[in-house]
């Protein structure tokens, strides 16, 4: 299982989700040698999830058994980039060991995560994001005869509700901050993707309110009870899980200390999924949230750009305007709208690493200021969450991120010195 | 004042003390005081730097007690290890230095040492223990310091320093009977012929590890490094900060302004480290950065009246120890300034002494 880490590569892709294999197996087709390191035990990404309650659509299915049966590609799952040592190389971690892997194109499909915003209880246990409690149950996490509540906004939510429905358990609010005329638009919109607006209908749920606030989560050792405001009208409702939802933001550190170029949606990229840094291409959802449809193709031909066969990229960008089209309608009904979202209280913590509330960085201007008074986001994330939270509340321009990427051995970061292969 | 870090900070505070009005401007770059590593410690590399880290560090003591606990002021000790004779050597030299002036220091045997900090590797030769020498959280003092009755302080950008005015990037003016010039490397583009450089050094920091080290950790070989002139150098220097976490140098460099992380420079470092503290490798780093000292010629500050310019003061090109001399640099302003018998020989500070050989500048 723990075969040794590979040297080099022609084609390096950062990623296993839908865009990641959806591009290997693009680019293996025409004869490149293809590694795909992915932190994930398996690959799926966060959408396609692997585990022991996961029931993959047919199409997941059928693009990971023919991605798993690559001819010349070597999938390192468990695997962290950890930093970019030089131009052409990374460094990348896992559990036992480290190594740097040389690569003459690299693809980012590195995704998205989900934005957590601080609100007066978000850290209470029973609190995770939307997409955080569909991971959970897809590990195993049995919710059955749990009363649960989903909060925030965007398609997500509905999806987490199915996910719970399926597993028996008790949705007692499913509350979306956008308001009906917003749904509504973006319904009527979904004729032109008739397998979304189909999504749609499977999804539809009776506890279903629009323009609705959460305002905290309530309890004392653990969550309690959340409490809604819909029609002007706060209700507590007792439960004992609450999954939030307030979008998703793109991955882009590696992007960004590798130089790409972003905008404000994540990695830029031009027609040919191709960064502002030469031989480095991105597709998915770190170069914005769109969905697995968009990831899929945008994969595609990204993996085709890499393999020099720009025809064929060209004959999918229809495609691709046609799932960014529908990316656009999402943005557009679902966009956070901050008198909507759960209001501020200054004894609310925002860093957790740390233990900074939101009183402590009110006072600050910047980042970079309020990270050196309070320590915010100097713990071991990094400040993923918090700096994610801030730029949300504030408006703060991120910190460019700093090697390593995610928490490294130190042993580790010795072979970024290493000048020539060691076999 | 211009610059708002641990040395402007610290002057801003003493002039305030003693009766002025004082305005800092600060503008916020990136700056010496944020990114480095906050340990007060004696070095000897010339008398003078002695005698300012000699009355420096007597003046932290005697502030520590009203420091605020975000402070993190620690009397921690610095260990000065030894990995041969000559080193030991080199450490009963310093101990000798240090002893000159005032301060207490003694040799410890190898076995002292292992029980000391465990985590060393054996084989050590021993090394030399300086208890007086402590860390702080230098962004939190500094801004803790300008937190004082007599103090504004404002965010902007100084582009010109005038005759006893500075001009502000928005294009205001702000008139001062005395203008400090504090910036540190930023003082280079507002003042012509100043003698300073951008050394720049690494920094690494681990997740938290409570209990492991208790001592700064230095090798004998780092004050070598710290005064080298030229070249790329490492040397070992850790420090536990009170949240466990570890803290990891250091590098210096010459000509280079790029502020990116160099991973094989950073794998350099990390390597010498794990040299003295060999179960550093298992530890998991979350964080390297980088940061720039402003370096002079002979390794001492610039500290005292300009020779020329009416009405300004330069406190600037403290290298590595501007958190170590802040209180005495505050302290020598502040007599200058105020016309106050000096707490100490000011002469080898001041900016007269690259004057002799280079031609007359700074005037407009």
């Amino acid at each position: 299982m723990n075969e040794r880490l590979p040297r080099e590569c022609e084609l390096l892709i950062v990623g296993a989700g839908p865009a990641g294999m959806a591009a290997a197996c693009a680019a293996a087709d025409h004869g490149m040698s293809v590694v795909v390191i992915d932190d994930n035990p398996a690959p799926g990404g966060q959408i396609w999830r692997a585990g022991p309650r996961v029931d993959l659509p047919l199409r997941a299915q059928a693009l990971r058994e023919r991605f798993e049966r690559l001819p010349g590609l070597r999938l390192c799952s468990a695997t962290r980039v950890i930093d970019a040592p030089a131009p052409g190389r990374l460094l990348v971690e896992r559990e036992h060991d480290a190594g740097v892997i040389d690569y003459h194109r690299l693809l980012l499909c590195t995704g998205a995560r989900e934005r957590l915003l601080p609100f007066p209880g978000w850290t209470l246990p029973g609190v995770t994001g939307a997409g955080g409690l569909q991971a959970l149950i897809k590990g195993g996490l049995t919710v059955r005869g749990e009363r649960i509540a989903i909060a925030g906004s965007g398609p997500l939510l509905l999806a987490c509700a199915a996910t719970v429905r399926a597993q028996r358990g008790r949705l007692v609010a499913l509350a979306e901050q956008s308001p009906w005329q917003a749904l509504a638009g973006f319904t009527i919109g979904l004729w032109r993707w008739p397998a979304k607006l189909a999504q749609a209908i499977a999804l539809a749920n009776p506890r279903y309110r629009a323009a609705s606030r959460l305002i905290e989560a309530l309890g004392e050792r653990r969550l309690e009870a959340v409490v809604i405001e819909s029609l002007g009208e706060r209700r507590e409702i007792a439960c004992d899980r609450l999954a939030c939802g307030f979008g998703l933001v793109a991955n882009t550190e590696l992007a960004q200390l590798l130089g790409c170029a972003l905008d404000e949606r994540g990695i830029l990229v031009d027609q040919h999924q191709a960064t502002s840094v030469a031989g480095v291409y991105a597709a998915g959802e770190c170069t914005g949230p769109g969905g697995s449809e968009l990831a899929l193709v945008e994969g595609r031909i990204a993996g085709l750009a890499a393999a020099d066969q720009y025809p064929l990229a060209a004959a999918l960008s229809r495609r691709r305007a046609r799932w960014q089209a529908f990316a656009a309608q999402l943005e557009q009904h679902f966009a956070l709208d901050s008198s909507r979202l759960p209001p501020r209280r200054a004894t609310t913590l925002v860093c957790r690493c740390e233990e900074v509330t939101l009183g402590e960085l009110e006072a600050h201007s910047d980042w970079r200021r309020a990270k050196l008074a309070s320590r915010c986001g100097m713990g071991a994330c990094q400040g993923r969450v918090c700096a994610a939270a801030t730029a949300q509340l504030f408006g703060w321009a991120p910190p460019p991120p700093r090697p390593p990427l995610s928490p490294a051995r130190i042993d580790s970061l010795l072979l970024a010195g290493m000048e020539e292969v060691q076999e | 004042m211009i610059g708002a870090g641990i040395v402007g900070a610290s002057c801003a505070h003493a002039l305030a003390l003693a009766g002025l009005s004082v305005r800092v401007v600060d503008a916020g770059l990136p700056a010496a005081t944020s990114a480095g590593m906050g340990h007060l410690v004696s070095l000897d590399g010339s008398a003078a730097e002695l005698a300012l880290c000699s009355d420096s560090l007597a003046r932290w003591r005697a502030l520590a007690p009203s420091l605020p606990a975000s402070g993190a002021y620690h009397r921690c000790g610095t260990l000065w290890l030894a990995e041969n004779e000559d080193d030991l050597a080199t450490a009963d030299d310093k101990r000798a230095a240090l002893a000159m002036a005032g301060i207490g220091s003694e040799l410890i045997t190898p076995t002292r040492l292992a029980a000391l900090e465990p985590l060393l590797r054996p084989g050590l030769s021993g090394a030399l223990r300086v208890e007086s020498d402590a860390i702080l959280y230098a962004p939190r003092v500094a801004d803790w310091l300008l937190e004082c009755v007599g103090i504004t302080l404002e965010r902007a950008q100084v582009t010109a320093l005038e005759d006893q005015q500075v001009r502000l990037a928005d294009g205001r003016r702000l008139g001062a009977r005395v203008i400090v010039l504090a910036a540190g490397l930023q003082a280079g583009a507002l003042l012509e012929g100043l003698p300073i450089e951008a050394k720049k050094g690494h920094l690494l920091v681990t997740d938290r590890y409570p209990g492991r080290v208790s001592h700064q950790l230095v090798e004998l070989g780092y004050g070598a490094s710290a005064h080298a002139g030229q070249g790329t150098s490492v040397a070992f220097n850790l420090q536990a900060r009170p949240t466990g976490q570890l803290l990891i140098g250091s590098t210096r460099q010459f000509d280079t302004l790029d502020p990116r992380v160099e991973p094989a420079l950073l794998a350099r470092m990390l390597e010498r480290a794990r040299g003295y503290l060999p179960a550093l490798g298992a530890i998991n780093a979350i964080r390297a950065w980088t940061g720039f000292r402003a370096a002079t010629p002979d390794g001492l500050p610039i500290i005292g009246r300009h020779p020329e310019r009416e009405g300004l003061w330069l406190a600037l090109g403290h290298e590595g120890l501007g958190v170590t001399t802040a209180p005495s640099t505050a302290a020598l302003i502040r007599a200058g300034v105020l016309g106050e018998h000096p707490p100490l020989d000011p002469s080898p500070y001041r900016f007269e002494r690259f004057r002799a050989s280079a031609p007359a500048d700074g005037q407009r």
